[in-house]
């Protein structure tokens, strides 16, 4: 196949584009003056400064607590909902509603649920975002856990059936099993989902609570300092970490399946 | 026998109307409670009243559809059109190139190159936008580089360009990965066909590779249009105050303006907007 020089420009165009702002922020949070803009000289001290900062303290609590109860929402619910949608339904439209979480504008979701805790004049607090992650992120595994059960063979919940075990049984020691890689998955992207999520947790979060986002987001607005580089270069760390680990594992996963 | 073939198969609906009842009814449910149910209450606050502190006075008005189509706000839904439109287009035109490339790159490259395109889709939202704030700012690196060529300083912040490149940045990969799934599913005999025929390269790739990656194209295009359309973060942090957007529209008013009602019904006119395009988008999908 050819591949015209020319296709070349747009190419490491895209690849500079993604990676240059994110390039400057890492090195920016090396930087021994007091301006995020500026580079002065090496120096860590804004991780130190990080380090004793209660507020990114607290909103780090706070969102592995959300992360943590709207995984397990979403990968309870988001199973049964794929098991019920691919072995017990035909309907366009149930499949339709299920995705809709994650097809929806992120504001819609979101000022929908403040509405509704509004209406209901619930106290807004932590678990109401909990409960608006959970909604959002069951959607991605009832996706998630859907691909994997297309790909199982049926023949053997059809043996347990005929055998004579009824639906939860045939789910519990048949199909939960054989689903199990996708389940992880799924529960991973959930968490991962919810650790990043800003606008539902902006919306629908208790007053004087925050979220890490939410606490990078206000730190900004009130001006910009090297330790919110500093914070940005962790962060950036992690997920990369995490999003390569995740590469990996798949890859084991799948030859593992293969074998 | 005879009874056996009769009642197997009641009892097998029976078990699979169960099935589909403790199977699908907590999902279901929660569908719901959290997401119909909210959107259905945002629909009937758009005929309602404004209450004092948020919330609705549940007595009939159109004012909120008189008000919405003053020019001042529908000159901003206009704006947010535009802004989410050229971005689109933007991403299309670097988009595509890449996933071709990527396509035919030798296997173990390919995969490199890909999670290479979703890295950065999976750090925090947040910090991509606010790492343009740094690299664009009046003391920062782009015009401390123009400075050294003479030029500047540059505004080169808060401005609907700004936007663009902030929504552009954020959901680029969503354009290339419909793009290279598309690109990648073409049969290369086809291509090669084309060639044999005498067919130059760029025609080849009017006559058959573009027509056939529409799909992808629509795909695309619907995954950062849909975003950037209702964004209110990067126009937030990078638009200043001069430039905004539906979003922050509706952001304020139901967040600082506290008035419900209203922000419900412009959040009415960005899902009419949404749901036409989805509906142009499975009508071009199907034509292709």
């Amino acid at each position: 196949m050819r591949r015209p020089k020319l296709l070349y420009v747009p190419f490491w165009l895209t690849y500079v584009f993604l990676y240059l702002p994110i390039a400057v922020l890492v090195a920016m949070s090396f930087n021994s003056g007091e301006s995020a803009y500026t580079f002065e000289g090496f120096s860590l001290k804004w991780y130190g400064v990080l380090a004793e900062d209660e507020r990114i303290k607290d909103g780090l609590i706070n969102t592995l607590i959300v992360a943590t109860g709207a995984t397990v929402i979403a990968t309870v619910l988001g199973t049964m909902l794929a098991v019920g949608l691919a072995r017990y339904s035909r309907s366009k439209i149930l499949d339709a509603v299920s995705l809709m979480p994650a097809v929806l504008p992120d504001l819609v979701l979101a000022l929908g649920l403040l509405v509704l805790y509004g209406t209901i004049q619930l106290t807004l607090g932590l678990y109401s975002v909990v409960l608006a992650h959970g909604l959002f992120a069951m959607a991605f595994v009832a996706a998630v856990v859907r691909t994997r059960l297309t790909g199982t063979d049926t023949s053997l919940e059809e043996a347990s059936r005929d055998l004579g075990a009824g639906p939860v049984v045939t789910f519990m020691k048949v199909t939960l099993p054989q689903l199990m890689p996708g389940i992880v998955a799924g529960a991973l992207l959930a968490f991962t989902l919810s650790l990043d999520e800003f606008v539902i947790a902006f919306f629908t979060i208790g007053n004087g609570e925050a979220t890490l986002p939410i606490v990078i987001y206000s730190m900004i607005r009130f001006g910009v300092t090297p330790k919110i580089n500093a914070l940005a270069a962790i962060l950036l760390l992690v997920s990369f970490t995490a999003v390569i680990a995740g590469q990996r594992l798949t890859k084991i996963g799948e030859s593992r399946a293969q074998d | 026998m005879k009874s056996e073939v009769k009642t197997q198969p009641v009892s097998r609906s029976r078990g699979r109307r169960l099935g589909a009842f403790v199977f699908l009814s907590p999902g279901l449910t929660y569908l719901v409670v959290f997401m119909l149910v909210p959107l259905a209450l945002v629909m009937s606050y758009t005929v309602f009243q404004r209450g004092r502190f948020g919330g609705v006075v549940y007595e009939f008005t159109t004012e909120n559809f008189e008000r919405l189509i003053d020019p001042l706000y529908l000159s901003v839904v206009g704006e947010s059109l535009k802004i989410a439109a050229i971005t689109t287009v933007l991403a299309l035109l670097i988009g595509y190139p890449t996933a071709y490339l990527i396509a035919q790159l030798p296997p173990r490259w390919k995969t490199m190159a890909l999670v290479a395109i979703v890295l950065p889709f999976w750090t925090s939202f947040i910090i991509r936008v606010y790492a343009w704030t740094i690299l664009l700012s009046g003391p920062g690196l782009l015009n401390s580089a123009l400075a050294k060529l003479g030029l500047g300083p540059f505004e080169l912040l808060y401005n609907q360009g700004t936007i663009m490149a902030g929504l552009l940045y954020s959901y680029l990969p969503l354009m290339v990965l419909p793009l290279y799934a598309a690109i990648e599913r073409l049969d290369p005999q086809l291509r090669e066909a084309s060639a044999n025929l005498g067919a130059s390269g760029f025609t080849t790739f009017r006559k058959v590779t573009l027509p056939l990656t529409v799909p992808g194209v629509l795909t695309g295009c619907m995954f950062v249009f849909v975003p950037s359309f209702g964004n209110f973060v990067v126009p937030d942090m990078l638009g200043g105050n001069k430039s905004i957007m539906v979003g922050n529209l509706i952001r304020n008013q139901f967040l600082s303006a506290r008035d419900w009602p209203f922000g419900a019904t412009l959040a009415l006119a960005l899902i009419a907007v949404l749901v036409l395009l989805l509906i142009a988008q499975a009508w071009a999908a199907r034509r292709a």
